[in-house]
């Protein structure tokens, strides 16, 4: 059977997204998640039957009159109990050492990313990776959650800070403002927005749960990082929120109930400022509970202990009195308890128990064996007893010695519980990952085998077929696979993917699986069988340069590396060290050019060639710059063309030091945090200023005169934004002024983009459609280029300014001087590109990508 | 094909070896606390002096190069003095590639610079036992198709030995195996190392093998 080639592609790609989609099913597991959709009053749990007595069956009544949850994003643990928050937060820290609070560090389940973290905060449920892929755009929060529960409850809820809690929790709030975290470089407004309607709402009485979200601080780490000079004066902004908002419940306690304040963060920030990934400073956030129902302690030098991030939702859940959402997998914080009575306690946690083990019961098949389950139910009976004694009026110390000992149980039971529920959340579906990898692998081989076929001049691939030893494999596989799949699926415990799909599709998978086994067979067969001609194997020796082999290898082994977790991490290594490779393997060619093949006979071909070459340069340069340099670099062609691999090699070396990435050697101190400290603003004045004039003078070469004074005003307007915002000074006025959100010159910037680009766009879509002239057609692609580079200028960290300079500059070296010479084919010089990018990427790491 | 002189070379690839396997041996039975990981540097050292050593006295016995037959006293000390400076040039050389690779700067530079050293051991010393410090000839050796002896092929597959063992070498560095010989420059050094004893034990059995297919014209 023929086939033409892009018809077999395209099938090719339709089967390989169908065993993509499998691997990913099975990689990223669904998260628990119970049927029903919401925990109801009704639902609530009598405490353990103590005869006929007293049966308390409704919920209890909430601990605390008003909560206030004060989220800070990526407040980092140390901004709050390290020395940051000493120096910064005076009057969290005086709360920490001599007040009414509970510390402690919650540790945030990854994602750190803001959305999915205060979904963990409000249903208590560890997301799954699919749940981020699927609400990018971030719709109503359907499950359970502390948010819906109040609103039952008839609750009424304040909310002012991220748009995301509005978007989440559409028709919750009784009042709300969102703002919006569009624009990054925004630290003042964000906060602003906030806290101007503190000293309204706080006045008032109306009103049962505040949450305050404060984005400011997350934009100052994406902008500037951690060791920013302006951490310091957010921190401080965030105490005097703090202090206005205690000192006003305070004041207004009464008898009746007391208040709480939760401070906490949703994630943490990275070394560089970023979060997302899993890194210790990304996962471990502070979480303060203040009220004065507290007792005052004087512990002041204790490390506070470590939770996790979802322990907060039951802890809410019991302060507030409402039920524990369905899905939660947290842990009630048994000190925000401890100051009431031993029966309420005991209440608390079995409510607690009772909720988690109603998750694991419908989420597990064994459940019942499972040693959390078993442990509460041992639990359930002590606190049985106790109840009996409690009721019977007896109040000795024995009395209180043994709630003591249900209590412990009860903790025993609930950690137990919680961490067999979230080890099911990262347990992966390893028999679907397995089929949808054997696919996809399958699909490369036959890919990889048919690919020589479509070289040659005959587009067509013979699908080899009906021969009866490849049926008779056939029929086996398909046995032998049909026999596995029962026997995986009637074994495991787990919910799997692949054995939840109807048993038609699962056999036509199936079935599929082993035909393209037979058919890769098959051809491996014919071309091992095949003889090959004897000028073939000599070609294919001397066709197979240095340079080849170590794309072909270096590629290659990246894709192998992805599969090793620690390679990852480490990947900007891998990259840099490629790219040197790589230039000394350029070097290496250039030296046999020009040492080597003029000794040979060869001489008059060369000769020709050269001339050819610097024709076209001079060409180039002519447009380019003056004839001078032009000349200069004529004759010195060969002395440059050496002497370039080595530049590149240098300026690589050279940007390295600016940024230490990866997590190995995060922590030493670079280049880029020595520029971006305060005390060195003038140097960086002056890098940035040089940095900006040389992207000028590189870039402007063959743009239009239009796009050229553009370009010009861009980057000035970059400057001006710089400074604007306080990373530079400006070099006209000394005076210090006060920290603008620099919009204004962003905006400008932006206005020029966006003119280079439509000029350009414009330009390339009337050559292509009117007249086919070459000239206008790259200068267009060149405005477009510029337009992009001027972007990239604006959204560059300033001291990353840099590494765009010396980007710009080993492109141009490369083509001017070593791909012309070299004669490389399009495949080389795209490989070439893409590993130059790779590793540009990572010197200047990740900046302009904002996940709030 | 030159069957005896083929001989005489993997006898000298042989003690080549030896000498590497040595210079882990020896030390020990002077040296206190010797080893391996814990004083690198020192190892480093000594393999490089034992693999000059060996060098040397193959130079002397099996004399690859003709070259060095019927030479004066006079030009005899000059070539030494060259091939001096040109294996500190080289030290140089390799401590810069080095760098560029991304070794540090200022910390640690005795280990970089004793790890250049063991690769000009390996690589300069053999070019200029077997070639003498005659440039012209070593881009000769190195150009595509340039070897016209025995001893060039083997030149150019220990020297390949050694550069891809130094390569693959640095692979682990940046892995969180938390392994003692993750540390700069052990891993390179010991890939260079096996690369290079490699390449001594395979380069006379490639030979034997592809004998047909390399056919010196003109010695
Ligand atoms: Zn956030
Ligand atoms: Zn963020």
């Amino acid at each position: 059977m023929r086939v033409a080639f892009s018809l077999l592609v395209f099938s090719y790609l339709l089967i390989h997204a169908i065993g993509l989609i499998l691997f990913l099913r099975g990689f990223f597991p669904v998260s628990v998640k119970s049927q029903s959709r919401k925990n109801t009053v009704s639902e609530i749990p009598a405490e353990p039957s103590a005869g006929t007595k007293s049966n308390w069956t409704h919920l209890p009544p909430p601990l605390f009159k008003k909560t206030v949850i004060l989220l800070i994003d990526s407040l980092r643990q140390d901004f709050v109990f390290g020395l940051k928050g000493k120096m910064h937060m005076p009057y969290m820290t005086q709360l920490l050492e001599k007040g009414t609070t509970h510390s402690f560090i919650a540790k945030a389940a990854t994602p750190t990313v803001t959305m999915p973290r205060i979904k963990a905060l409000m249903t208590g449920s560890i997301p799954g990776f699919i749940d981020v892929v699927m609400n990018l755009n971030s719709q109503e929060l359907l499950d359970d959650n502390l948010l819906w529960q109040a609103k039952e409850a008839g609750k009424r809820v304040v909310f002012y800070g991220d748009n995301t809690w509005i978007k989440l929790f559409p028709n919750h709030f009784v009042e709300y403002d969102g703002t919006t975290s569009f624009f990054v470089s925004d630290f003042t407004e964000v906060d602003n927005n906030v806290t101007r309607h503190l000293d309204d709402v706080l006045s008032r009485n109306d009103w049962d749960i505040l949450i305050c979200h404060y984005l400011g601080l997350d934009h100052i780490g994406h902008l500037t990082g951690p060791y920013s000079h302006l951490v310091g004066p957010k921190l401080f902004e965030m105490d005097i929120v703090l202090k206005k908002i205690h000192t006003s419940l305070i004041s207004k306690e009464e008898e009746s109930l007391p208040n709480l304040i939760v401070v906490c963060g949703d994630h943490g920030m990275s070394e560089t400022g970023s979060h997302g990934a899993s890194s210790d400073e990304e996962i471990e956030t502070p979480l303060v509970f203040i009220s004065s129902a507290f007792e005052r302690k004087n512990d002041s030098g204790k490390v506070p202990e470590t939770l996790q991030q979802t322990d907060l939702t039951p802890t809410l859940a019991i302060s507030l009195g409402l039920p524990i959402p369905r899905n939660n997998l947290g842990m009630l914080i048994h000190p925000v308890v401890e100051h009431e009575l031993m029966r309420q306690q005991l209440r608390f946690f079995h409510l607690n128990g009772y909720q988690l083990s109603t998750l694991l019961r419908e989420n597990v098949k064994s459940s019942e064996t499972d040693v959390g389950v078993e442990q509460f139910k041992k639990a359930e009976k002590s606190h049985e007893n106790w109840l009996k004694l409690y009721l019977e009026g007896n109040a000795s110390e024995i009395l209180k010695n043994l709630g003591n000992k249900v209590l412990k149980q009860y903790l025993n039971a609930l950690m137990k519980l919680s961490s067999s529920l979230s080890k099911q959340v990262a347990e992966y579906d390893m028999y679907s990952m397995a089929v949808g990898a054997i696919i996809s692998l399958e699909i490369f081989i036959l890919l990889v085998l048919s690919f020589p076929n479509v070289l040659c001049s005959c587009a067509e691939f013979e699908v080899p077929l009906s021969s009866p030893f490849v049926s008779l494999l056939f029929y086996m596989m398909c046995l032998v696979l049909a026999a596995v799949h029962v026997i995986v699926c009637t074994s495991t415990e787990k919910v799997c993917f692949f054995c939840s799909i109807s048993w038609v599709m699962a056999v036509a998978i199936l079935t599929f699986i082993s035909a393209l086994c037979c058919i890769i067979l098959s051809m491996l067969g014919k071309i091992v069988s095949k003889p090959k001609p004897p000028t073939m194997i000599q070609d294919s020796v001397s066709l197979w340069s240095e340079m080849d082999i170590l794309l072909l290898m270096g590629t290659l082994g990246y894709v192998l590396s992805m599969g090793s977790s620690s390679l990852i991490e480490e990947e900007h290594q891998t990259w840099y060290f490629l790219v040197n490779t790589l230039c000394f393997v350029l070097a290496q060619d250039l030296c046999r050019k020009y040492f080597i093949v003029k000794k040979e006979k060869a001489h008059s071909l060369t000769h020709k060639s050269e001339e050819i070459e610097g024709v076209c340069i001079k060409e180039e340069l002519k447009l380019k710059m003056l004839p001078l340099l032009a000349r200069f670099l004529k004759d010195n062609e060969k002395l440059i063309a050496l002497l370039s691999p080595w530049a590149i090699l240098i300026c690589c070396r050279l940007l390295r030091t600016l940024n230490q990435t990866g997590v190995q050697w995060m922590h030493r101190q670079d280049f880029g945090h020595w520029l971006t400290s305060s005390d060195h603003k003038a140097e960086l004045s002056f890098l940035v200023a040089v940095s900006l004039v040389m992207i000028h003078l590189l870039i402007q070469g063959r743009c239009s005169s239009v796009s050229k004074i553009a370009l010009a005003f861009g980057l000035l307007g970059v400057y001006s934004y710089r400074a604007a915002t306080g990373h530079v000074l400006y070099p006209w006025e000394q005076t210090t002024k006060e920290i603008s959100k620099g919009i204004t010159e962003a905006r400008f910037v932006y206005i020029f983009v966006l003119g280079v680009l439509i000029t350009g766009i414009k330009d390339l879509l009337k050559s292509q459609v009117i007249y086919a002239d070459p000239k206008t057609r790259s200068t267009s692609l060149w405005d477009v280029y510029c337009g992009l580079v001027l972007l990239a200028a604006l959204l560059f960290r300033p001291h990353n300014l840099v590494v765009l300079v010396f980007c710009l500059m080993i492109q141009s070296t490369l083509t001017m001087f070593i791909w012309r010479l070299l004669k490389y084919n399009a495949v080389q010089v795209t490989l070439m590109h893409y590993w130059f990018g790779q590793a540009f990427f990572f010197f200047q790491v990740c900046l302009c990508i904002l996940i709030v | 094909m030159d069957e005896t002189e083929l001989r005489r070379m993997s006898v000298g690839h042989g003690f080549g070896v030896l000498a590497v396997v040595l210079s882990l041996c020896i030390p020990p039975l002077f040296l206190d606390d010797f080893s391996l990981l814990g004083t690198h540097v020192m190892w480093l050292c000594v393999c490089s002096a034992f693999v000059i050593a060996v060098n040397i006295i193959l130079l002397l016995t099996l004399k690859p190069n003709p070259s060095y037959k019927r030479t004066s006293f006079g030009s005899k000390v000059n070539k030494f003095s060259k091939s001096c400076i040109y294996f500190f040039i080289s030290c140089l050389v390799f401590h810069a590639v080095v760098f560029l690779y991304g070794a540090p700067l200022l910390e640690s530079v005795p280990e970089t610079f004793m790890f250049s050293v063991l690769l000009s051991s390996f690589i300069t010393s053999r070019c200029l036992f077997i070639l003498g410090p005659n440039f012209h000839a070593w881009v000769r050796v190195f150009s595509r198709d340039g070897a016209m002896c025995v001893w060039d092929h083997s030149l150019q597959i220990t020297t390949l030995g050694s550069v891809l063992g130094a390569w693959f070498g640095a692979f682990p560095i940046p892995l969180d195996w938390e392994r003692p010989w993750q540390v700069w420059p052990i891993s390179c050094s010991l890939g260079a190392t096996m690369g290079y004893a490699a390449g001594l034990l395979f380069g006379p059995l490639w030979i034997y093998w592809n004998r047909k297919k390399l056919t010196y014209k003109n010695r």
